[in-house]
């Protein structure tokens, strides 16, 4: 392609670490958003709160309570230090801060996918002698496949886009952190840099357009179907 | 041997139900929103009874005063849904299996296959089949868990005339071939006479009466009777 080496990488880094952080943190969004799907218990508005702050929060927050918890002073950032897993101005700290950023929107899309499957399904299959897991994994979770690859595709591109929590986290290294939305910042910032500019704003929109496309298919032709009308 | 002492109470609508009945099809009959339903689900674990005792063959499933409460899993009943309630991801083979014990034989499989006629229908899904045949594929799944008890939830409803007619045969061969005790719910005299051994007649909630077939068939007809000269 006519992207130059800096951006290549920085593209590359990019797919690594939205992908490496959206399938982490999918089975932690599915666990919360079928608690929330399913389950009434105390304290669930705060919960539920809670689970969506990356959305609200400035990234810059994000990012910065992210260092103070793992970087290498953090309470978890020390330890992962002394056991050699450290994340802090690593290309995993920048998937962990994209999957951070990313969970909620995973979470929505799981939880209203999980809403729509209907429960009499479940019911019918704890009558066939399935327990709590078969029922997740054989019934309320196919049911829901279209809602989880939309999720799945709007949280990728929420995890490719991320900049804010990512720069203040683990900054902007070449081959490391630099991902296409830091790359793109630091070409607008430098002289001469327009061109690389339009070419990673291009590829940005692509991946975004790719990513909505799927999602709405996915949405256009969800909905449960149901056993009998 | 079907016991049954309930008490579950559904927003405004209160249930008190007190039976205890040898037969081994035994009908819960009466107008919509009477309790059948409600018991039926209570029977089956998905509607917990505020107390009482359900047991069927000596085997207790609800007991309030002694804490028993078996999940639903773990009942061994054939729930056959007034909705069917098929896995609309499967076929129609793997909802058949989906509730069969892990030793049952192949020889079970194709015994329920052919009863019900459904070898021909093995690879659809439930979107592809008739009204009748999503019924028929409903009654295999439940039998082929190898229940010790059969519910059955107004198997007819929304059936045309014709989809009543084969349903309504293949039941009455399942009667025949299965030694299963089996609990019918129903507002269908037709389907009651046809199926039943012995009726409980429900009405707002309370047991009106307990009676043979032949005696519900016998009240029924004279009901019925003025009806039939008038249509004549």
């Amino acid at each position: 392609m006519w992207l130059d080496h800096a951006e290549t990488v920085a593209l590359a880094l990019s797919f690594k670490i939205a992908l490496v952080g959206v399938f982490c943190s999918l089975p932690v969004a599915i666990g919360c958003a079928w608690l929330l799907a399913r389950k009434r218990f105390f304290g669930k508005p705060l919960f539920e709160g809670l689970l969506l702050l990356p959305l609200i929060l400035p990234p810059v927050v994000t990012g910065y309570i992210l260092l103070i918890v793992f970087g290498h002073h953090g309470a978890i950032g020390r330890w992962l230090d002394a056991v050699g897993l450290s994340i802090a101005f690593r290309w995993t700290g920048a998937a962990l801060a994209a999957a951070v950023m990313a969970f909620p929107l995973l979470v929505v899309a799981l939880r209203n996918a999980f809403e729509s499957v209907d429960r009499r399904l479940e019911h019918a299959a704890a009558t066939l002698g399935a327990g709590g897991w078969r029922i997740f994994f054989s019934v309320t979770l196919p049911l829901s496949l279209r809602g989880l690859v939309a999720g799945l595709a709007l949280a990728f591109a929420r995890a490719f886009g991320e900049f804010g929590a990512t720069i203040t986290f683990v900054s902007s290294i070449p081959g490391q952190t630099r991902t296409l939305p830091i790359a793109l910042y630091e070409l607008i910032s430098t002289p001469g840099g327009e061109g690389g500019a339009l070419r990673l704003t291009l590829v940005a929109v692509i991946v975004a357009l790719l990513a909505g496309l799927v999602a709405a298919l996915m949405l256009l032709r969800g909905g449960t179907r149901e056993a009998e009308a | 041997m079907i016991e049954l002492d309930l008490a579950l109470q559904r927003g405004e609508f209160s249930l008190e139900l007190s039976l205890r009945s040898s037969a081994r099809a035994l009908a819960l009959f009466g107008p919509s929103g009477c309790g059948k339903t409600s018991t039926l689900l209570a029977i089956a674990g998905l509607l917990r009874p505020a107390r009482g005792r359900i047991a069927i063959n000596d085997h207790v499933l609800f007991d309030g005063r002694a804490g028993v409460d078996v999940a639903t899993a773990r009942r061994n009943l054939g729930v056959v849904f007034q909705d069917a309630r098929l896995f609309p991801h499967l076929t129609v083979r793997e909802n058949l299996r989906y509730g069969m014990p892990r030793d049952a034989t192949a020889q079970a499989f194709d015994g329920v296959v052919q009863l019900l006629q459904l070898a021909t229908l093995l690879k659809r899904r439930p979107g592809q089949l008739s009204g009748g045949q999503i019924r028929r594929v409903a009654i295999g799944r439940a039998l082929l868990r190898q229940p010790h008890a059969l519910l059955l939830d107004e198997p007819l409803a929304n059936l045309h005339r014709e989809a009543r007619v084969e349903v309504l045969e293949h039941l009455r061969g399942l009667k025949r071939e299965f030694a299963v005790t089996t609990i019918l719910v129903s507002h269908q005299p037709d389907e009651v006479i046809a199926l039943a051994d012995q009726v409980a007649r429900i009405e707002d909630g309370r047991l009106e009466a307990l009676e043979s077939a032949e005696t519900f068939g016998a009240s029924t007809q004279s009901l019925d009777a003025p009806h039939r000269v008038a249509a004549g």
